[in-house]
């Protein structure tokens, strides 16, 4: 009986989360475009490596500071666009770098089409599965800590394992955080779509920057 | 130091100053595991984890 009434209650909600959902869908697909298309203005203009870390620091700010408290304008779509065009043009300096090694081009495509696919089957999986991932939140932003810390430390450190430990961490976490995401969303826990692209966004950005850092030092233990 | 590094520790600590609110937020109010939810999601992970190996055969 109470599993009836769950179900009735939360009837009304489902056209809700499915709005949520496909608006989500369509913003991040054009996010993804934009960063894209950035990306290749920042190739083409051969922008130094450092602009991604100032790039990830700007985006940041606007991340946690400007964003939250646009989401529910439409002035929060533009933050949003700004957000993903600042880390797609970091991110063109990084594949700059990875264009010059000899296995680059196959490596940024490896990681390009892995990416896509992790995530198109991990929300396929929560959406298909009946299980409720948001109970993952205390220990995903546990996880996401630790990471840091150890990717603080080893700016000091410098070891290699260390960094491809934190690179493979990375995308388990990110990882998780689509599972929780997609779930929120599907449940009713997230329907603000703008903050929900943000998530995902980031899970995609993180998986992606992950795995080619992954590949590259990978492809170079001959 | 070079300004790479320099940045990147702002970068960190800054990513240390928003993860520690959501995390005690999702540690208070966060919906508790039920039975088997666990095991979906670690077969999931699971699953991610062997296609990033096949990635890694991949580029060898």
């Amino acid at each position: 009986m109470n599993q009836f009434n769950s179900v009735v209650a939360t009837r009304p909600n489902a056209d809700v989360a499915n709005k949520v959902l496909k608006n989500t869908y369509i913003l991040l697909s054009a996010t993804l475009a934009f960063s894209a298309v950035m990306a290749l203005v920042s190739m083409s203009l051969a922008v130094p490596p450092i602009a991604y870390m100032i790039s990830v620091i700007a985006s940041m700010v606007l991340g946690i500071f400007v964003l939250p408290r646009t989401a529910n304008s439409s002035t929060g779509i533009g933050v949003i666009f700004l957000v993903t065009g600042l880390l797609g043009f970091g991110l063109g300096s990084i594949l700059s770098m990875y264009l010059a090694l000899p296995k680059g081009p196959q490596i940024i495509a490896t990681a390009m089409g892995g990416t896509g696919i992790i995530f198109l089957g991990l929300s396929a999986y929560a959406m298909t599965t009946k299980r409720d991932f948001s109970f993952m939140g205390g220990f995903l932003f546990a996880g996401m800590m630790v990471l840091v810390i150890a990717m603080l430390a080893n700016i000091f450190l410098e070891m290699p394992a260390l960094a491809m430990a934190v690179s493979g961490g990375i995308i388990l976490v990110m990882s998780g955080f689509i599972l929780f995401d997609t779930s929120r969303i599907i449940n009713g826990g997230e329907t603000n779509y703008i903050m929900a692209t943000y998530g995902l966004y980031l899970s995609i950005f993180n998986i992606f920057i992950s795995l080619l850092q992954l590949l590259g030092m990978m492809s170079n233990d001959d | 130091m070079e300004w790479g590094k320099i940045l990147a520790i702002v970068a960190g600590i800054m990513m240390l100053f928003f993860l520690w609110p959501a995390y005690k937020h999702h540690q208070q109010n966060g919906k508790q595991a039920e039975k088997g939810d666990w095991n979906a999601a670690i077969f999931a992970i699971g699953g991610v984890v062997l296609f990033v190996l096949l990635l890694i055969m991949s580029v060898r």
